[in-house]
């Protein structure tokens, strides 16, 4: 062998897009209750999507004959009504499947605008400084001034109770966290050489904050829209519940706890069932996102 | 650490002045004519509705109304309620004791739980007692809490009948209030069982109001914990031969609690969010309930002037969290 | 009697994927006063056999050794009260990273004086007398006034001064510097050097030397170890290692050094040290090793007699001149 040039190793992991994903999914499996968490999360998907036909009744169809009846393995219940009746004869294994849509539709509503709309403001923050970082940071630090719930309510009392409006104000509510997160993470990015390299071959100002930071601040984001997923249900649940939220008759769960609440000594089923919807759902998003974070974040990869 | 303190208060100026514009801002955001919208279905007269618009002063440019509002708020007047007729100042300062009362005891339980339950979770990192807590922690902060306290008030004092549905006290006992506290009061008052009559009202509370910090906290002080105990100065006092008790409870809880202390401190916002509905379920006398009630009332004044003073609290007391958080943190403490 | 023996230590790291060998059948032995060296790149496992030893590897590590006997008492056997008894009094250590390895939250003074306390039972007022006198002995100037500073106002120089101190309070027996003078700058890293020097000699110590710098083992030890990959591929005294090196790996280093460089080009070692996912099998130096034969590719060396040095190769060099080779090829 000629001097100087050793025989290659050659490192035969795989390398690419795929690998990268293949790899994410490698340290995302590993955590059994991620993957718990996310198989809950997908069945609930399903059965909102298909709740027309999986549900046996029609959410708000009243039987008068079978008020507060209980579920079907206590005396006095029926596999009519798998889980019992509400107080005007409502089936609850229907309301709370239908109940199902509300949530992720809050969900997705609430992350969605917090999400765009707080990704602008902290890119536009992070990456000018100056004035308009002040003028918005103090802007967030004015929303956080207050506890969530509170200017959540006061927002409500504004615009009027109804479902849409607790999810805007949710939506203007969890804003600061996407903004400071962005921010921080643009931050950290614009110190990088490859940003400069991307500068000073003269990249538009629109393309270096969209297309070449933006991409990589998205792992502390995706965490991030995760837990706020299950932070909103939990707060237009808790809307509902205070009656500032979806307004009866809808099926949403926290509303559905609100109309229980004086039956909770006589009839524990309308109370337990959708506060353990609610629960689930919350702890099986919350499982996934701390899977995501643990999959996403470097920093606690083991070597 | 003086310019720290001075860059805290100059961000927090501003911030408040933010505050006054938002609480200020609230009462004209209202759809449709304010005064007519704190009537409510009860009507008015003209000449009454041109006397309440002057008493308010919505008849003058907004501004004026703002400088208006501001010189208000530096007399201490932060409106009358107009259910009560009382001053909201002192409304708020009635009820504000209660509200003290469960937030500090759940803020007290759910650090001596969570602070060494998340220590010991790290310490005996992937063992069995680590997995519980982890999950239970979890399992907290997915918590809807009006759930939770509507569950515990189905079994505890529904079916075994160990406390009390609502309120602070039992109505057996009646004292004059010396400190708004009930704990403190009931000893004070020297009558038999009272304090444990308010103890027992206050158990279940402070335990649903605890629950989230308590799992923030246990889940915070855990991988603070994990992150500290792979620092190279860990190394260094071990090899010191210092025994693991001195290791783990001197030198790794000490930097630890850095940014655990961060962590508590952005509870008092959860906490008075937590009250809102805690009190509501439990029917407890204080600031997050009166606010419910009176959005409910419409009555608007005392909505705008609770939520300025809470704003207030919250932003105070986050000020002292972070002073506490410097006097910790050498590094801070010790800059010129 | 050698005051550290230890024979045949091997460590391995539990990982996601599977086991790593981190140390490989590695024995060390030093008598009292003596100064060791031991010598490799970085990934070669050096530094992880003297933690193995110190007790200081996370829970994934599984130590195992024939034998690990300090001053005749046995390490492994012992229990973890009796080793704190050892270990940070007769056994004291610094390491790679001065700034990180002070505790951000506490004073020097602090630091310096916990071990006096622990292990000597010392009162406040005599720790102080000593802690002062120990700053001294290390160069740090207006030390009284150092005992009351944080960790962060000290430079990388000054806080490797402090370790130092730290670690020669109790007057150990022996010292383990994990590569002390690698994180600082070229002007300090002299200084630090001459100090343990002058400080081994002061109190009779024996010093066990860490690092991949082949100059600073010129200078200090008397006794060398040449680790690659977690084995130990040579042992020399330290005339005969920089004369006549019997294993390939230690003649590529030496002939990497500028100041023995023959040609104008400074040669290098192709390639890195093999990790967990490319170790090959056979010798494990045959991917980078100039001499490689199909043999050192398929089985694993034996170690050579005591006077090649107990070279970890199939063709230990003489002179430069590989033994049993199949070419009779000779170095340039």
């Amino acid at each position: 062998m000629p001097d100087g040039v050793a025989q290659q190793v050659i490192d035969f992991r795989p390398v690419g897009r795929m690998a990268l994903m293949r790899e994410f999914w490698a340290y995302f499996s590993e955590n059994r209750g991620a993957v718990m968490g996310l198989c809950f999360f997908v069945a609930i998907i399903i059965i909102a999507l298909f709740a027309d036909f999986i549900a046996p009744h029609l959410p708000n169809e009243q039987y008068r004959e079978a008020f507060l009846r209980p579920p079907f393995w206590q005396d006095g219940g029926s596999l009519e009504f798998p889980l019992g009746t509400d107080a005007v004869g409502r089936d609850m294994l229907s309301r709370l499947i239908y109940g199902a849509r509300f949530s992720l539709f809050i969900g997705c509503v609430v992350v969605s605008i917090a999400l765009v709309v707080g990704v602008v403001l902290g890119l536009v923050a992070g990456f000018f400084r100056g004035r308009i970082d002040t003028a918005i940071m103090r802007l967030m630090d004015i929303i956080l001034a207050f506890p969530s719930l509170l200017l959540a309510l006061v927002l409500v009392a504004i615009l009027g109770p109804s479902l849409i409006n607790a999810m805007i104000a949710i939506a203007i509510v969890q804003q600061p966290h996407y903004v400071r997160l962005t921010r921080a993470a643009v931050m950290g990015e614009m110190s990088k050489d490859y940003v400069t390299a991307a500068r000073v071959i003269g990249v538009r100002r629109l393309r270096l904050m969209f297309v070449t930071i933006l991409p990589n601040c998205m792992a502390p984001l995706i965490v991030q829209a995760a837990l706020s997923f299950s932070t909103a249900i939990l707060d237009a649940a808790a809307l509902g519940f205070l009656g500032m939220g979806a307004q009866p008759p809808t099926p949403e769960w926290g509303t559905m706890l609100a109309e229980a609440r004086e039956f909770i000594l006589r009839a524990w089923w309308v109370v337990t069932l959708p506060g353990c919807a609610i629960l689930l759902t919350v702890l099986a998003i919350n499982l996934m996102g701390d899977g995501l974070r643990d999959a996403l974040d470097p920093k606690l990869k083991r070597s | 650490m003086f310019i720290y303190v001075l860059k805290k208060i100059g961000v927090i100026i501003p911030t408040f002045l933010g505050v006054t514009l938002v609480a200020f801002i609230f009462i004209r955001l209202l759809p449709g004519d304010p005064v007519l919208l704190m009537a409510g279905e009860r009507g008015m007269t003209e000449e009454r509705h041109a006397r309440m618009m002057a008493e308010f002063g919505f008849d003058k440019p907004i501004l004026v109304q703002y400088g208006l509002y501001l010189n208000q708020l530096a007399h201490g007047d932060f409106g009358t309620s107009i259910i009560t007729r009382k001053p909201v100042l002192q409304e708020f300062m009635t009820l504000f004791p209660a509200t003290v009362e469960l937030s500090l005891c759940a803020i007290i339980l759910a650090v001596l739980l969570g602070l060494p339950a998340g220590m010991i979770a790290a310490v005996k990192r992937g063992s069995f007692f680590d997995h519980t807590v982890m999950t239970g922690a979890l399992t907290g902060y997915s918590m809807p809490i009006f759930w939770w306290g509507l569950l515990l008030i189905i079994f505890f004092s529904g079916i075994l009948g160990w406390t009390p549905v609502s309120g602070r006290i039992s109505l057996l006992y009646y004292f004059e209030p010396v400190t708004g506290l009930m704990l403190v009061d009931s000893l004070l008052s020297g009558q038999d069982g009272a304090f444990w009559s308010a103890i027992r009202h206050l158990i279940l509370p402070t335990v649903v109001l605890a629950t989230i910090p308590l799992a923030v906290i246990a889940r915070q002080t855990r991988s603070a914990m994990l992150e500290v105990l792979g620092e190279d100065y860990i190394r260094t006092a071990r090899a010191k031969g210092l025994s693991p008790i001195r290791v783990t409870g001197l030198h790794a809880l000490r930097n630890a609690l850095i940014p655990v202390i961060t962590v508590v401190g952005l509870q008092v916002g959860v906490l008075f969010a937590g009250a809102i509905l805690t009190e509501t379920i439990f029917s407890w006398p204080g600031i997050g309930k009166w606010m419910v009630d009176s959005i409910f009332r419409r009555d608007y004044p005392s909505v705008q002037g609770g939520l300025l003073l809470i704003a207030a609290i919250v932003m105070i007391v986050n000020l002292l969290v972070d002073l506490l958080y410097a006097l910790i943190n050498p590094r801070i403490r010790h800059t010129e | 009697m050698a005051l550290l023996d230890i024979r045949n230590l091997t460590v391995a790291f539990q990982t996601g994927n599977g086991m790593f060998t981190a140390v490989d059948r590695v024995s060390v032995s030093l008598s009292e006063g003596e100064v060791v060296s031991i010598v490799g790149e970085s990934g070669s496992g050096k530094s992880v056999a003297m933690l193995a030893m110190m007790g200081l590897l996370p829970w994934t590590a599984r130590v195992t050794a024939d034998r690990m006997e300090f001053d005749g008492k046995d390490l492994l056997a012992m229990g973890s009260g009796e080793k704190r008894r050892i270990i940070g009094r007769e056994i004291t250590m610094i390491f790679q990273e001065p700034m990180s390895s002070l505790n951000p939250c506490f004073t020097v003074g602090f630091q310096l004086t916990e071990a006096l306390k622990t292990h000597l039972r010392m009162g406040r007022k005599e720790r102080r007398e000593r802690a002062v006198e120990l700053l001294n002995q290390v160069g740090i100037p207006e030390p009284v006034k150092r005992l009351s500073v944080f960790p962060h106002q000290l430079s990388g120089g000054m806080s490797q001064r402090v370790m130092i101190a730290m670690a020669i309070a109790c007057n150990p027996r022996l010292l383990i510097a994990d590569e002390p003078t690698t994180a600082l700058d070229v002007t300090i890293q002299a200084q630090i050097l001459d100090l343990l020097l002058k400080l081994q000699q002061d109190n009779d110590m024996a010093l066990v030397l860490i690092t991949h710098d082949m100059g600073v083992v010129a200078e200090t030890a008397k006794r060398v170890m040449v680790h690659y990959a977690g084995q130990q591929v040579e042992h020399q005294e330290i005339g005969g290692l920089f004369a006549n090196p019997h294993h390939p790996y230690t003649a590529a280093l030496l002939a990497a050094l500028p100041e023995r460089a023959a040609s104008k080009k400074l040669p290098s070692i192709a390639g890195v040290v093999p990790g967990q996912f490319d170790r090959p099998t056979g010798c494990l130096f045959s991917p980078r090793c100039r001499f490689v034969t199909d043999l050192c590719r398929s089985s694993e060396p034996p170690p050579a007699p005591a006077e090649l040095g107990s070279a970890l190769c199939h063709y230990p060099l003489d002179d430069g001149v590989p033994l049993n080779h199949p070419d009779g090829k000779e170095a340039v």
